[in-house]
């Protein structure tokens, strides 16, 4: 009786405690976002977009080229059992602008900057930074957190951008260049099929939704973190575990919502 | 200097990200700068659409010259109107233009042929089409059929 009592409570205890950490991010988010950036404060602005979206480029361009030039190989492939050899280039750019790209921009941008901001802002914490600007004056929501949130969300539809053109790219590379498909036909089946709105807009829509995701998870774990070196290293894994399974799981929303016909 | 390669980097990043943006519209997605994008919509009531969908082509002489707009059900009459959007401006279809729906390949999508008339008149915005031929569905067809060979 008494186990069960204690396994209801531990239960009870931790529902509790996700349901105050989502208040207290939501808080945090809310009062930093009051934070628009003045011309004055633009350097720190760049600063962070420098950190974490110029930083990242390497990355991107990266796994985009390698994503870009297995999609092609792939598709080359099967389609070429069918003779539709020149459909690579709307399958690959159809994949590339509807999921991939903003999916796996956002998946690497947790990966790479969203953990760097938690590990930031939760060294700060552990040594006091953030009180000591408080004891200041100068609210550490609007000097540390807000120019961050604010440069994940302009740097991430940028990479997914960037990602989406290196990624057919490498499409075309192994397609057209080496493989042979026919440059015109790749090209207007592609223009043919793909739409502003429906495919590039939506997809920079789930994009944009991802940077929130990630930049507000991130800069949490890290405000909310133990000040301690076993707090800080859980946050950190705590910033790319949530975040990951946040954007996987958003993208299914965002696709019902956006692609669903509901 | 520290500032002004920081500023650089940043500024040399979202001018990268412009140019994919400009490269994603103009080479993927085949977005036509200047081009004369004016358009117009006529409606055209079928018996029976069978499975064609908004934004199908529609089609003159096999060249795309517009997309199903919108397709409503007339509970009254028991007919679908469809909307079709035709690029350019009204004016370059006659009056007894004829309208059908047929599918591309065996299995692939329905779209909409239109075959021009004779007349002088032109269709205006918002003008109906009145020769229309709905998509032939199989199975009314097998139905036909059988009741032909039983005859």
């Amino acid at each position: 009786m008494t186990e069960l009592l204690q396994l209801i409570r531990g239960v009870g205890v931790r529902a509790l405690a996700v349901i105050g950490s989502l208040g207290r991010a939501t808080m945090m988010w809310v009062r930093a976002m009051t934070w628009v950036p003045r011309w004055s404060e633009l350097g720190l602005l760049i600063q962070q977009i420098y950190n974490v979206g110029f930083l990242s480029l390497v990355i991107i361009v990266l796994s985009a080229f390698s994503i870009g030039a297995v999609l092609a190989l792939q598709f080359y492939t099967q389609l070429a059992r069918f003779g539709a050899q020149e459909a690579v280039g709307l399958g690959l750019a159809l994949v590339l602008l509807r999921e991939l790209g903003p999916v796996v921009t956002a998946l690497l941008f947790a990966g790479r900057a969203g953990s760097a901001l938690t590990a930031e802002i939760g060294l700060m914490k552990t040594t006091e930074q953030l009180s000591s600007m408080e004891m200041m004056g100068v609210d550490p929501l609007r000097r540390i957190v807000a120019p961050r949130i604010w440069a994940g969300l302009i740097s991430v539809p940028l990479l997914t951008l960037i990602f989406n053109m290196v990624a057919i790219y490498g499409g075309v590379v192994v397609a057209v260049d080496w493989l042979g498909a026919d440059p015109g036909g790749f090209w207007s089946g592609m223009q043919d099929v793909v739409q502003l709105w429906e495919d590039l807009g939506k997809g920079m829509v789930k994009s944009f939704v991802f940077a929130l995701l990630v930049t507000w998870v991130a800069v949490f774990q890290g405000y909310d973190a133990p000040p301690t070196a076993e707090g800080m290293s859980l946050a950190t894994t705590r910033t790319v575990v949530i975040s990951s399974v946040l954007i996987l799981a958003s993208d299914f929303l965002l696709t019902l919502v956006l692609y669903g016909d509901l | 200097m520290r500032t002004r390669t920081l500023e650089l980097s940043v500024g040399a990043f979202v001018l990268a990200g412009i140019v994919a943006l400009i490269f994603l519209a103009v080479q993927v997605s085949g977005v036509k700068i200047g081009e004369d994008d004016a358009s117009y919509s006529v409606t055209a009531r079928f018996n029976d659409v069978a499975g064609l969908r908004t934004r199908a082509k529609v089609s003159m002489a096999g060249v795309t010259i517009g997309r199903v707009q919108d397709i409503q059900v007339d509970m009254a009459w028991g007919d679908a109107v469809v909307t079709l959007e035709i690029f350019g401006k009204p004016g370059n279809l006659t009056t007894d233009t004829s309208a059908k729906i047929l599918t591309e390949g065996i299995l692939g999508a329905r779209y909409i042929s239109l075959l021009p008339g004779a007349d002088d008149e032109t269709l205006a915005s918002g003008d109906e089409i009145s020769d229309t031929q709905g998509a032939l569905v199989l199975e009314n067809l097998i139905g036909e059929f059988l009741t032909n060979l039983g005859n």
